[in-house]
């Protein structure tokens, strides 16, 4: 069964593994996450959980959100996701999703939004070669081609524009560590966004390499 | 100087080593090294040159050369690794720059160091 958890992405760093190695991890922070609705097949079609991570001013939240969360009386949320294909069982209206449904060495899925880089060329954006710089060549950093004559452009012909803040996944991630008492999840290697972003960790869809990790 | 979240450096404080000694680019120092053969363990030593060190918190190195029958030999340590028995400074040299790089194109007395007394 899938499980799921909201956090916010702190920093990287490294930390020793029991053999001595060093392994460069993400830190993630996943203070308690409330469980704001459980959606059911009879009442909305599908199965699903919603969670619930950090909490806004109120100030900052309208009726309508405060109801929502007065449901599982709490105070309303900065943002709000569902989780697919959980254990609907396990989840009950204002329960508490914390750092420890996740355990030492399981392989889970990070999606977050990247960082954004705004409007860039198509050698930074789309991974072209540039022209040569000199010899009057006069062709440095241009698109190119825009392929044959006839009187249109292709659609998928990479061009320049805006690059980046994209939903990103990836895929098939350790979890090195989790600190319970400080709600911190550590995730070997990268994941999208930049620090103070918020990502989503599920358990990884592909299991190939869950197999692998127990036998 | 550290910019990062406090929390990152509680993370790894933990596994910072208290009892490494003081030591800088130019001293000489003798790296008892950890090493797993099959089920055994045994020590190696690398003695040599500190030629610089690098990073800081838990990510920080140390780089020591040494001539090796005839050829340059550079082992770059993590600072706080576990794989590192012990740290001896068997000399402090003296010496001008933090980045000895200068060394690896010296031979024989021209790539010797003054002692310094600290």
């Amino acid at each position: 069964m899938t499980k799921g958890i909201l956090g916010k992405k702190v920093g990287m760093t490294q930390i020793f593994a029991d053999n001595g190695e060093l392994v460069p991890v993400t830190v993630v922070e996943a203070t308690p996450n409330v469980v704001l609705q459980v959606k059911t097949m009879e009442n909305d079609g599908y199965e699903a959980v919603q969670l619930g991570f950090s909490d806004l001013r109120d100030v900052l939240s309208n009726k309508p959100a405060k109801g929502h969360a007065s449901k599982a009386n709490t105070t309303p949320k900065r943002y709000i996701k569902e989780f697919k294909g959980v254990a609907l069982g396990d989840y009950e209206v204002g329960s508490e999703v914390k750092v420890d449904t996740f355990a030492e060495g399981d392989i889970v899925d990070v999606t977050g939004t990247t960082k954004g880089h705004g409007y860039q060329g198509n050698i930074k954006r789309n991974n072209q070669s540039r022209g040569p710089e000199t010899h009057g060549s006069r062709y440095h950093r241009v698109p190119g081609s825009m392929g044959s004559i006839i009187n249109r452009v292709f659609k998928g012909k990479i061009l320049p524009g805006r690059m980046g803040h994209d939903r990103v996944t990836i895929q098939n991630l350790e979890i090195v560590k989790v600190l319970t008492d400080k709600n911190v999840l550590l995730i070997k290697g990268n994941v999208p966004g930049a620090k103070n972003s918020m990502v989503m960790v599920r358990s990884a869809i592909k299991t190939g390499k869950q197999k692998k990790a127990n036998k | 100087m550290s910019q990062q979240n406090p929390l990152i450096d509680e993370i790894t404080n933990e596994q910072l080593r208290s009892d490494i000694p003081d030591f800088r680019p130019g001293d000489t120092v003798r790296v008892h090294v950890r090493v797993v053969e099959g089920e055994r363990e045994r020590i190696q030593l690398f003695e040599g040159v500190v030629i610089k060190r690098h990073g800081h918190g838990i990510s920080e190195t140390y780089t020591v050369r040494k001539i090796s029958s005839g050829v340059g030999v550079e082992r770059t340590f993590p600072l706080n690794s576990p794989r590192v028995a012990q740290i001896d400074v068997t000399r402090h040299g003296r010496v001008r720059r933090a980045k000895l790089y200068y060394l690896r194109a010296l031979r024989g007395k021209a790539a010797r160091i003054k002692e310094a007394r600290r």
